[in-house]
């Protein structure tokens, strides 16, 4: 019925990816100098996979809309990045780590990748010290490791609560230095506007000069998406404000089909709303629930100072509820559990939508100077913002919109169901499940892109040699650089009252109430009705300053929304199918008696892949089911 | 409250630029800086005006796209803040507040308050970087790095390339963004290999795209978000005249 | 190295090294004319007639002066292209804390300098080229430089002033140039960058304060 093909290599689960290398197509290298890739994106994704394919000699051209590489969103994740390296002998492994990642992902991830994904976590840390990322240390000059969310080993590598930018960094460092070596050549502030499909095969995109209005078409043998996820499609999230989902959006137009998009990570530990003029909200790093304890109060609306509640009238629902991992239950559970006390009535703070994250017993124990050794960075982040001192009163925290598990749907190459067109990192939907495990996905995008995606690429382009660069004057580029004018002049010309910034907001509210924590099928109704509605209303009563072709800030933010209101639609529908629950998409008509998910294996246990038909149109919907070998499939506990 | 704006505009990078005044009121004193310009666009286009272009990401000081210069300071008012963690709050009711963008020859401005900072990258390119392709790599727990090192190697590394220091440096000197990359990869081992050679064609990009040199004010270890110290830049200078005077390569 | 002597480190390594090389010289400066404040001139007017009359000072002279120079003309150049690194200035005038010093160096040895020109015509012109009296000591025709001073310093209450105002001048400038010097070579790490500024200030009293300390004394010693 459909071309869902997963392409997973025949044999053991631990000897598919060997056996892949061993007899996957290879490009020798004075031909690589003949091949062109075009690389959108350069996060922990984008920057590896770029710099390793230029270091195997392809000529890469690499985009971003930043103004640098360096300010991918990637760099603002905090806690660590895994790797099965069983450094501290707790009986950690490849299968451990594996294993791990797809209970956490609640059953919903193709067991190969994820496999994969582990195999080469090693390597990463290797790949990533060589390159001069300063990891944490041992005294006796050894990796340090610290536990995060979800599992029972220690196997997070970290450099203080900034893990992220420091691995950004190796990455980017990597990448420039082919751009000096006169491989890879960086185009920054462009979007991505559309993809170019000749024959049916990805040949180039679409950007926009965002300095000088300018459209320009890029040619290539292949694409290459590392754009991220969409959290910003809740309008407040942890995630960067520029952080978006057209690059994605253009794929999916263009015949990639979109594996599981309701599967949005809501992180349990951010800063709480503080005003409606907000624009963003400040992640603070799973890493604090290692030493910190969560509690709401156990009378409704106590607003005593919280130093002054004492221990028994204090409801530390985590460790209540699930005794065996306490604090440390994975992020989609503490979030429904945050949720669930607030909805109850017994949230704290001026909005009684917040929890306490406590830090008084950690103080006390290990002293303040051994806490600030390691979170220090983040209490002064959370001070500079709330002006309050975790050291003296305990945080307020919120769950909020985090992390995509969803996104392009990719075979075990990588590839969309567009020839060509890959997807790596978070764009992709490929090794989260329904629930990403913190400190996994700079892991997922690193080994993405520096030992990933360079193998399967070539495997792609062994047959691409003889095919020349095509022309950008094809008429393929011709329709789609006017499709890009048109859209960009429609914007333009509508001329109405309100600004694309206001109808994200409206967006983002819609999507935060009806698909965010908890979903049901009038809830996930209405906000269809809604979203069709604001579309209606974007669409005939935006306002854009300025012209098209000069630095448009406005433009660029409608751009945006314009493509968040399509994907919205699309979320919707996804989480209206699965009618179960399952890791962060939660189904109230779905859940157990004491208020835990309840999975339905037999009905959902496959990837929702939807394949786009048109505007406005519905989505095909295609399944790939799900097989597990390697793992039994059970009913996820953390109690 | 309300405040009053002076803020650089400035249509394309050949424009004359001019200061243009605006007045804002309902301001919470809550609100971020930038939550404050996106209130003061919001209203400026609902005018039919033209709204101010203005650099900005994350939100969590780690990006480093926020650029502004504000009441004479590089990222306004606090220590070791970056532009997103200012917030209204550091201001009084009915203050005069203006707002530049950087200012450097290594830095032309593009728009209204974004300027360009690929200077930046081409630093980078010319050498901050160790020299590994994919794969390469030894086993991390091979290279042993003292917990010392590895600290002080991050404190450096720590730098988010916002440019506040040039901002901030009457000479518009890079020295600090050098010295913090240069001492990152100097303090590893892995970094020492090719050590010699890029502290000298890192020093020599610079000064290439015409930053001024360093007259050791310390101004930009004040106004950088991740309190990097110009104890890095003894180390840059100490390294570049090892490698100017040690044995050629 | 040919690339050092244009690179923007390179110039401040001479800055620095040129820096350190007076900072040498005041010290040998201000021992002799601390000279000046034991017994009646004899010891000074013996000290004053060796350092101008030894060879090996015949050949020290020109070195410093080319120190001067080095150094003047290279703040000189690295201002003016530290200038142009800003071609559009800041509306709002910056206000980062940093010492005032460490800012305006380049005023400051230019004030110096323009000291130094006065300072240079009263004594060393006059001793060189000039008409310095002639005292006997031990049989030996000097010239009666402690004369010259005193008669200077007692006479005119505003050269005493002058001599002041160009001590503190140079204080404010060793204040930064001192421990800057050794920042700039490198000798300088998170360890010792605070006790360096400590010693910069303690070198800069003691420098500043022994060269304003002379015009005083003789000022108190004659007049009051």
């Amino acid at each position: 019925m459909s071309k869902l093909d997963a392409k997973i290599p025949e044999g053991p689960l631990a000897k598919k990816w060997t056996k892949y290398k061993a007899s996957q197509k290879l490009v020798s290298p004075n031909n690589r100098k003949k091949l062109d890739i075009i690389v959108v994106g350069t996060g922990i994704a984008g920057a590896p996979a770029a710099a390793s394919l230029a270091e195997m000699g392809y000529n890469v051209k690499v985009f971003c809309f930043q103004d640098s590489a360096r300010r991918a969103h990637s760099v603002a994740a905090q806690g660590g990045i895994n790797a099965a390296r069983n450094n501290k002998n707790d009986g950690d492994s490849v299968y451990r780590l594996f294993y791990d990642m797809i209970k956490g992902g609640d059953y919903r991830a193709r067991e190969a990748n994820v496999y994969r994904a582990a195999e080469v976590s090693s390597a990463i840390i290797d790949q990533l010290t060589a390159q001069g990322v300063p990891f944490a240390r041992e005294y006796g000059g050894t990796l340090a490791n610290r536990t995060f969310g979800g599992v029972q080993v220690s196997r997070t590598n970290y450099a203080q609560g900034q893990t992220g930018q420091q691995v950004l960094l190796g990455g980017y460092s990597a990448l420039k230095r082919q751009v000096a070596l006169g491989k890879a050549t960086m185009y920054s502030r462009r979007q991505m506007l559309d993809i170019v499909v000749i024959d049916g095969k990805a040949r180039g995109i679409i950007t926009r000069n965002l300095i000088t209005g300018e459209i320009e078409r890029h040619a290539a043998h292949c694409v290459v998406l590392a754009t991220g996820g969409y959290g910003t499609i809740y309008y407040l999230s942890t995630l960067a404000v520029q952080s978006n989902a057209s690059a994605a959006m253009q794929a999916y137009r263009k015949g990639a089909y979109f594996g599981n998009p309701s599967f949005i990570q809501i992180h349990p530990t951010c800063i709480p709303v503080l005003n409606e003029y907000q624009s963003k909200l400040t992640l603070m790093s799973e890493s604090l629930r290692n030493d910190g304890r969560i509690w709401v109060p156990k009378v409704k609306g106590d607003k005593r100072n919280p130093n002054d509640i004492p221990d028994e009238e204090r409801d530390y629902y985590l460790e209540r509820r699930y005794p065996a991992f306490g604090n440390l239950v994975p992020r989609d559970v503490a979030s429904r559990a945050a949720k669930e006390r607030c909805d109850a009535g017994y949230g704290v703070g001026k909005t009684g939508l917040a929890v306490y994250l406590d830090f008084r017993d950690a103080v006390a124990k290990q002293g303040k100077k051994a806490i600030k050794g390691k979170y220090g960075n983040l209490f002064d982040m959370y001070e500079k913002i709330t002006g309050d001192s975790p050291y003296e009163t305990p945080m307020m925290i919120y769950p909020a919109g985090h992390y995509t598990m969803g996104g392009l749907w990719v075979d075990y190459n990588l590839q969309t169901t567009v020839p060509g067109l890959f997807a790596i990192g978070e764009a992709n939907f490929s090794d989260h499940g329904a629930n990403r495990l913190g400190a996994s996905s700079l892991m997922q995008g690193a080994g993405d892109g520096y030992f990933i995606a360079p193998y399967t690429v070539s495997n792609y382009l062994a047959d691409e040699i003889t095919t020349k660069v095509p022309s950008t004057d094809l008429p393929e580029f011709e329709e789609a650089h006017n499709k890009v004018v048109e859209r960009i002049n429609k914007f333009l010309n509508i001329n109405g009252t309100k600004t694309a910034s206001s109808f994200h907001k409206r967006l983002g509210h819609i999507m935060w109430e009806h698909a965010g924590m908890k979903r049901n099928e009038e809830g996930l109704k209405k906000a269809l009705e809604e979203i069709a509605a604001l579309k209606k209303e974007f669409w005939s009563d935006l306002k854009i300053p300025g012209k098209a072709d000069e630095l448009n800030q406005e433009l660029e933010k409608a751009s945006r929304v314009a493509d968040f209101i399509d994907l919205a639609t699309l979320i919707v529908r996804d989480a209206l199918n699965r009618k179960e629950s399952c890791g962060a998409h939660f189904r109230e008509e779905s859940q157990s008696e004491g208020g835990e998910a309840v999975r339905i294996d037999k009905e959902y246990s496959y990837v929702a892949a939807w394949e786009y038909q048109g505007d406005d149109k519905e989505p095909k919907l295609h399944k790939e089911q799900l097989k597990f070998e390697n793992v039994e499939v059970k009913v996820r506990s953390y109690k | 409250m309300k405040i009053k704006l002076n803020i650089w505009k400035q249509a394309n990078p050949k424009a004359k630029g001019r200061f243009e005044k605006y007045e804002l009121d309902g301001v919470d004193p809550e609100m971020s800086f930038l939550e404050m310009l996106d209130s003061l666009n919001e209203k400026l286009i609902k005018e039919g005006k033209d709204a101010v272009a203005f650099d900005h990401d994350c939100h969590e000081a780690i990006c480093g796209c926020c650029s502004l210069y504000i009441n004479g300071r590089p990222h306004g008012p606090g220590e070791e803040v970056a532009t997103c963690q200012v917030h209204m709050r550091a201001f009084k009711d009915g203050e005069t507040i203006t707002v530049e963008p950087w200012r450097a020859k290594g830095f032309p401005v593009l728009k209204d308050l974004i300027v360009d900072r690929n200077a930046f990258d081409k630093i980078m390119s010319a050498g901050g970087f160790v020299s590994i392709d994919a794969g390469q790599a030894p086993d991390a727990n091979s290279i042993l790095v003292s917990k010392v090192d590895a600290d002080k190697a991050f404190d450096a590394a720590a730098c988010i390339g916002c440019g506040a220091c040039v901002a901030a440096c009457k000479n518009s000197s890079a020295m600090l963004f050098v010295a913090a990359k240069v001492s990152q990869l100097a303090l590893l081992p892995q970094g020492k290999v090719e050590a010699k050679r890029r502290a000298l064609n890192m020093v020599a990009k610079m000064d290439e795209l015409g930053f001024g040199s360093c007259t050791n004010t310390g101004a930009c270890e004040v106004e950088c978000p991740k309190g990097i110290g110009i104890d890095f830049i003894a180390k840059l200078n100490r390294e570049y005249l090892c490698a100017s005077f040690g044995e050629a390569e | 190295m040919s690339k050092f002597f244009t690179s923007s480190i390179g110039q401040k390594f001479f800055m620095s090294i040129t820096g350190l090389f007076l900072m040498m010289f005041l010290v040998v400066h201000l021992t002799v004319n601390s000279l000046l404040l034991f017994g009646d001139g004899e010891l000074f007017n013996v000290a004053a007639n060796w350092m101008s009359s030894n060879p090996i000072m015949k050949v020290i002279e020109p070195i410093l002066a080319l120190g001067f120079i080095v150094h003047i003309i290279y703040a000189g150049y690295i201002t003016l292209k530290n200038q142009m690194a800003r071609p559009t200035g800041y509306k709002v005038s910056n206000k980062t804390k940093a010492s005032w010093a460490s800012k305006n160096m380049f005023i400051l040895g230019g004030l110096v300098l323009i000291f130094m020109v006065i300072h240079l015509a009263n004594f060393f012109w006059k001793i060189k080229f000039g008409t310095v009296d002639t005292i006997m000591v031990n049989g030996e025709e000097l010239h009666d430089v402690y004369g010259l001073v005193a008669g200077l310093f007692k006479g005119w209450w505003w050269y005493d002033a002058l001599y002041i105002l160009g001590a503190i001048f140079l204080f404010l400038h060793l204040t930064h140039g001192f421990w800057s010097a050794f920042q700039t070579i490198g000798w300088d790490n998170d360890k010792w960058l605070g006790r360096l500024k400590v010693i910069s200030y303690i070198y800069a009293i003691v420098i500043a304060g022994g060269f304003a300390f002379i015009p005083l004394y003789f000022l108190v010693k004659y007049i009051v």
